[in-house]
């Protein structure tokens, strides 16, 4: 009576194995594209495995049971897998969802005759089987979102590189479109940069930068004064003609801002406060 | 709507009890992922906030919730005394503007500049309530 | 009551703050300084802030009012090792430190104390040259 389901399970393995494949395989959400029909009854053999093992009627209605440890592991790995491999969540979930019809397929047809237990099971394997589709759908999203905030991080770090050009100078060439949360970064990015490398001249060069409004100008004041604070001088260089006339018609103040036409300029300007020379070598002197 | 998913609250009477304030801000915080700058944005508010309150009521109460609308998650934190009460809230609000002689005047418009979300009401003779919002970006 | 350690560096006063202030402590470290200032006849006031994480307005103020008290009896105070976020909110709460000087760590700090003496005046605080 305890072993009825287990041994049901082991005994009509292969064929729930088959018939979910089938079933599988025959479905619209099927995408072959993405997936080979080995990989597909592997996965599906494991997953078949790691149920029929360890299914019984202690631990059907505890789908938190350690029993299903295996179990959970996999779905998890098959679903941030699946994930990354651009199955939509729908596919993902389908996956295990179809298991379901297929193991009530089959205890349909071995309980035909007895149609308390055939209920009671029905009942009790749709909700370990539904709670198991909610973790893996619970997984596809958290891998979805593993992959969101990389590549946010990568982005932000791309396109804010920050070089150290000189001993004690950092710059920070712009490129794109300034928007407050960028500008954060930033800033945020220069002055960790200021603080790591101990730098005390900064350049924040926008050249690459299409234009310049009212806040963004404000954003670059303030990334001055942060500068500033820190005990950190701050030029912002590669103002193009353009960007000059739209800071005057604004009417934005940049007169306590050094500022230059280009990174070369800014980098001269930077070598005089530290009180540097550069000049080319003197033959006479090579030669001696 | 916003959900509260998590939320503490202290009684404010000492300068100890404003540290031991921002300690579990920052904390909390941390846990809601916010990053350094906000955090400390954040923590700086509520220390001009917690600092008026003592100044002005003597003492108080703060709120500090972890909250979400939508999919944006953030820190809620409520502020709220019995004190006198601020006449011109307008007036408050301008940098500059106090009326205690060793104040620069920065606590409620600076507290504003640095949360993303600010309200206040305040009634004289009843008190006043300061609400601030920080979300993670 | 806690104190916050005053070290003598040379001509320099040298003050780390790795606690949070609480006001008291604020207020007392103003009155210890000033008074260091004066007794050691100092030329500059060195405060190390990079294990602060928040000035408010309130540790701004006694900041500028520090280094206003030390400018009348003729020493500079430059602010240590601020942090990027701390700098950051300074800047957004309206509070840019005027009159303050800066710099990255306590090596930069000192340069610049160095640079702002006159090389004859650093030894001898008390003597005065006439030319």
């Amino acid at each position: 009576m305890e072993h009825y389901l287990s041994d049901l399970l082991r005994r009509q393995k292969k064929r729930l194995l088959e018939q979910w494949i089938q079933n599988q395989l025959a479905s619209s959400d099927l995408r072959d594209d993405l997936m080979s029909s080995d990989e597909l009854r592997a996965q599906s053999e494991e997953v078949i495995d790691a149920l029929t093992d360890v299914l019984s009627e202690k631990n059907i209605t505890n789908p938190q049971s350690t029993d299903f440890q295996n179990l959970s592991d996999l779905l998890a790995g098959i679903s941030i897998s699946r994930a990354r491999q651009g199955f939509t969540p729908r596919e993902t979930g389908m996956f295990v969802l179809s298991l379901k019809d297929t193991l009530l397929d089959v205890l349909q047809s071995e309980l035909a005759d007895d149609p308390v237990r055939l209920h009671d099971l029905t009942m009790k394997i749709s909700k370990l089987i539904d709670n198991f589709s909610v973790s893996t759908f619970e997984t596809y999203i958290k891998g979805r979102e593993d992959i969101i905030s990389r590549q946010t991080s990568e982005i932000t770090d791309i396109s804010t590189p920050v070089i150290q050009v000189w001993d004690g100078i950092v710059a920070m060439p712009l490129i794109g479109t300034l928007d407050s949360a960028r500008t954060q970064v930033v800033m945020e990015n220069l002055l960790q940069a200021i603080v790591e490398t101990g730098s005390s001249i900064a350049i924040l060069d926008i050249s690459g930068v299409p234009t310049v409004d009212t806040r963004v100008a404000q954003h670059l004041i303030k990334t001055v004064s942060a500068t500033r604070l820190m005990g950190a001088e701050c030029i912002i260089s590669g103002i193009r003609p353009e960007i000059a006339q739209i800071v005057i018609h604004l009417g934005i103040d940049l007169s306590n801002i050094v500022t230059k036409a280009s990174l070369a300029k800014a980098l001269q300007h930077a070598f005089g406060m530290l009180r540097l020379v550069v000049r080319k070598q003197d033959r006479d002197l090579r030669s001696a | 709507m916003i959900i509260i998913s998590s939320s503490e609250t202290a009684s404010i009477r000492t300068e100890q009890d404003v540290a031991r304030l921002l300690h579990r801000i920052k904390a909390v915080a941390a846990d809601t992922g916010l990053g350094t700058v906000s955090q400390t944005k954040l923590m700086t508010a509520a220390s001009e906030l917690a600092r008026n309150m003592l100044f002005y009521a003597n003492e108080g109460v703060s709120y500090l919730e972890q909250i979400s609308q939508g999919t944006k998650v953030g820190i809620r934190l409520t502020f709220i005394d019995h004190g006198p009460g601020i006449p011109d809230v307008d007036l408050a609000m301008q940098d500059g503007y106090t009326t205690n002689p060793q104040s620069l005047g920065l606590g409620l418009p600076g507290a504003r500049r640095l949360v993303n979300e600010f309200a206040i009401i305040s009634t004289v003779g009843k008190g006043t309530t300061v609400t601030v919002i920080t979300w993670k970006l | 009551m806690e104190k916050i350690p005053i070290l003598r560096m040379g001509p320099f006063l040298l003050v780390t703050i790795q606690v949070d202030l609480y006001d008291r402590l604020a207020l007392n470290l103003e009155a210890d300084l000033i008074e260091t200032v004066h007794k050691t006849g100092a030329r500059g006031v060195l405060i190390d802030i990079s294990a602060v994480s928040i000035v408010d307005s309130f540790m701004g103020r006694i900041l500028g009012n520090i280094a206003g008290m030390s400018r009348i009896l003729d020493a500079q105070t430059v602010v240590v090792g601020m942090q990027p976020a701390v700098a950051i909110t300074l800047i957004e709460l309206g509070l840019p430190l005027k009159g303050i000087h800066t710099a990255l760590n306590v090596e930069k700090g000192i340069e610049k104390l160095r640079a702002t003496i006159p090389p004859d005046d650093e030894e001898t605080d008390d003597d005065y040259y006439f030319q």
